[in-house]
């Protein structure tokens, strides 16, 4: 019981910034725009968030840091992929490239100079566990309430976005767009503001998911902090089928992964670590595989029927 | 004013040199302007660079070392890219070669004759790379599987295997517990140009020859281009378009690992930490740079590979950060994407536009 307390806690602890990429990419999808730069996002906003707190301080002032330079670089994204109508896969990767660039120049950059790895290995404030009062004891609940505030915020978002979605009509208005931006467009809706709104709404959340690893997951900057979470999270937004509900079954999955390993490891497993850090993505390809292939036996499509295309309006 | 946007039938030529140069200069100009955010001068920056990549003799090898494997890359990102089919999983495919090519050299000398080795060393590197690409190639074409993420995944399998290996089985027990493999022999080492330049430099070029004479000027590259633009007309063409993807891919991933297995046999002569710096992701910029004509892989190459070894010159000259290089990467590309609109499309006022569709005859407009 104890052993799988500790399994769920870390789980839940790992999955947190999936959940939060994963909410924000399927937001951003739905408005019909497939962003492939979420891994250079969530590495430039867990670098500029932690050098925010280091500087600064204040974690609140890191985590808008981190949301904003995340809804920045989706801004680009947008202006690439709709006003100038440069192909979403290429403009995405584009981002990725950039952020991962950048987000290493960075961290070579600012920091102490007495540092020699600049801002590698330092410490500052970050977001620790902090126990619910009363189910915080209790046994097999407890793993959901030592957590941080991040993830708490985690279970507040997944209802909220999932409600935002099917229960507003701005939700509906969104996936109208992503459906068909032709039919939405005369029916009086912006198509090109909504994918605006959403890709840069799409990438703060993105830029959230990358600071909680930077301010609480695993607190610091090292390179390559994420791990290819990035991409993970493209395969979560299709593994959750563009429902925010469903976001939590994947980022469960992954971070159990995570915590397995991690467990493994502890218990010094004799498994090569090489072998054992495969899981994650050999497991990302099964995952991908075997949702895609239900999805063609039940006949369902869940992916919105405009994803990847440029709008273009029709000229009279 | 109105803008009308007519998609052009035929790429412009101004456009297709234009756009990569405008772009070259704009990241230029941004990484300029970063550089003097971080109080580094840039113009003494940029001649530095220079000069670290083609300012001696040694210097240009050790350029043309680096645009070996982007070549090669790049060709084979650039084949999928023509297919619209996203292979970012260079880096995995030129991997697992430089691991397949490091197993022939170690373990096949005992019975193969020295003269053999080689070509079997490269051979198996291509079918390694070629099976690497083959996994989501067969994926997408059999079930619709994504290939973006199947291919990204396998790149992170691939460096954890090969990591797996110099640091487990593979280890030179004669090598201090540096990780790496023993060294290979002689008979497996690709014969050198000059300096570390090997001759995989003629491979590459002739390589690109070769794919641009087969994608322009043979009915195989037409039908590549048919499917690349629709796969329904394909299919009314009677094209087998699944068959075709697949077996592009296959020869995409064989570019790709032909870069690692000439990376072990011509730079490292081991299989050790370093097969894998990125080659495979800088060929993305290079294919979209080069608009995925494969003759134009081998100057962009070599421009990038400048830009690489530049980038390094002036981490140690002027302590600058090493990931420099990849920020003005990454930075080409945002321009060269926003320039797509110019050499894609044709842009008139609106009123104009409609004025020339009137005035065509009936049935000419497209």
């Amino acid at each position: 019981m104890d052993l799988i307390a500790s399994i769920l806690t870390i789980t839940l602890r790992a999955g947190t910034s999936l959940v939060y990429a994963t909410v924000g990419e399927t937001f951003t999808e739905r408005s019909g725009i497939l962003n492939l730069g979420l891994e250079g996002m969530m590495l430039m906003a867990a670098v500029s968030s932690f050098a925010t707190v280091y500087y600064t301080g204040s974690l609140a002032l890191a985590l808008l840091v981190g949301a904003a330079v995340g809804a920045a670089l989706a801004a680009v994204h947008a202006f690439l992929t709709t006003t100038m109508r440069a192909n979403q896969v290429v403009s995405g990767l584009s981002i990725t490239l950039f952020g991962t660039g950048f987000a290493s120049f960075l961290g070579q950059r600012l920091g102490p100079e007495s540092n020699s790895h600049r801002l590698v290995g330092l410490t500052a404030d970050r977001f620790s566990p902090i126990a619910v009062p009363g189910l915080g004891d209790i046994p097999f609940l407890r793993a959901f309430f030592n957590q941080d505030l991040l993830t708490y915020g985690m279970y507040l978002l997944i209802p909220l976005a999932w409600f935002y979605l099917y229960r507003t009509r701005s939700g509906l208005w969104l996936r109208a767009v992503g459906e068909d931006p032709q039919t939405a467009d005369a029916m009086g809706i912006n198509v090109f503001r909504t994918k605006y709104l959403y890709t840069m709404l799409g990438g703060a959340f993105v830029g959230l998911g990358g600071a909680h690893l930077s301010l609480a997951y695993t607190p610091g900057w090292s390179e390559n902090i994420t791990g290819g979470r990035g991409w993970i999270v493209i395969a979560l937004v299709i593994f959750s089928t563009w429902n925010p509900a469903r976001a939590i079954w994947g980022a469960l999955l992954f971070g159990g992964i995570n915590a397995v390993q991690f467990r493994l490891q502890a218990a010094g497993t004799t498994i090569p670590a090489g072998i054992l850090n495969m899981l994650p993505y050999v497991a990302t390809i099964v995952v991908l595989v075997l949702i895609t292939w239900w999805e063609a036996l039940s006949k369902r499509v869940g992916a919105p029927a405009s994803l990847g295309n440029a709008y273009m309006r029709e000229e009279k | 004013m109105r803008l009308h946007f007519e998609k052009r039938k035929s790429l412009s030529i101004g456009a297709l040199f234009l756009v990569p140069a405008i772009s070259f200069l704009a990241s230029l100009l941004l990484t300029g302007l970063l550089l003097v955010a971080f109080g580094a001068d840039p113009m003494a920056t940029y001649a530095a660079m220079l000069k670290g990549a083609f300012g001696s003799g040694r210097a240009f090898t050790e350029t043309l070392v680096k645009a070996v494997p982007l070549m090669l890359t790049g060709l084979g990102v650039g084949l999928a890219f023509k297919l619209r089919f996203w292979n970012i999983g260079a880096e995995g495919q030129l991997v697992v070669a430089g691991v397949a090519a490091s197993w022939v050299a170690l373990f096949w000398n005992s019975w193969m004759p020295p003269f053999l080795l080689l070509p079997a060393a490269l051979l198996v590197g291509c079918m390694a790379g070629a099976l690497w690409a083959g996994i989501p190639a067969l994926l997408k074409t059999s079930l619709k599987v994504d290939e973006t993420l199947v291919t990204l995944m396998l790149n992170y399998v691939a460096i954890l295997f090969a990591e797996s290996l110099y640091y487990g089985p593979w280890r030179d027990p004669k090598g201090f517990g540096f990780p790496g493999s023993a060294p290979f022999p002689d008979s497996v080492l690709l014969p050198h140009i000059a300096g570390r330049a090997h001759i995989g430099l003629y491979f590459a070029i002739a390589l690109a020859l070769i794919l641009w004479f087969l994608i322009n000027r043979t009915r195989w590259g037409f039908e590549l281009k048919i499917i690349g633009s629709s796969h329904k007309a394909a299919r009314y063409q009677g094209i087998s378009v699944e068959r075709k993807i697949l077996a592009a891919i296959l020869l995409s991933g064989a570019l790709c690992g032909l870069a690692g297995a000439t990376e072990v046999t011509g730079i490292s002569h081991r299989l050790q930490q370093g097969l894998s710096v990125g080659y495979g992701y800088t060929a993305i910029i290079v294919a979209w740079m080069s608009q995925l004509n494969p003759l134009a892989v081998v100057p962009v190459s070599i421009l990038m590979a400048g830009l690489l070894v530049g980038g390094d010159q002036v981490q140690m000259k002027m302590g600058l950060p090493a990931a420099m290089s990849l920020v003005m990467q990454g930075m080409i590309l945002f321009p060269m994407l926003a320039g797509s609109l110019f050499t894609e499309f044709r842009i008139r006022r609106a009123g104009k536009a409609a004025k020339d569709a009137q005035t065509m005859a009936p049935g000419g407009a497209a």
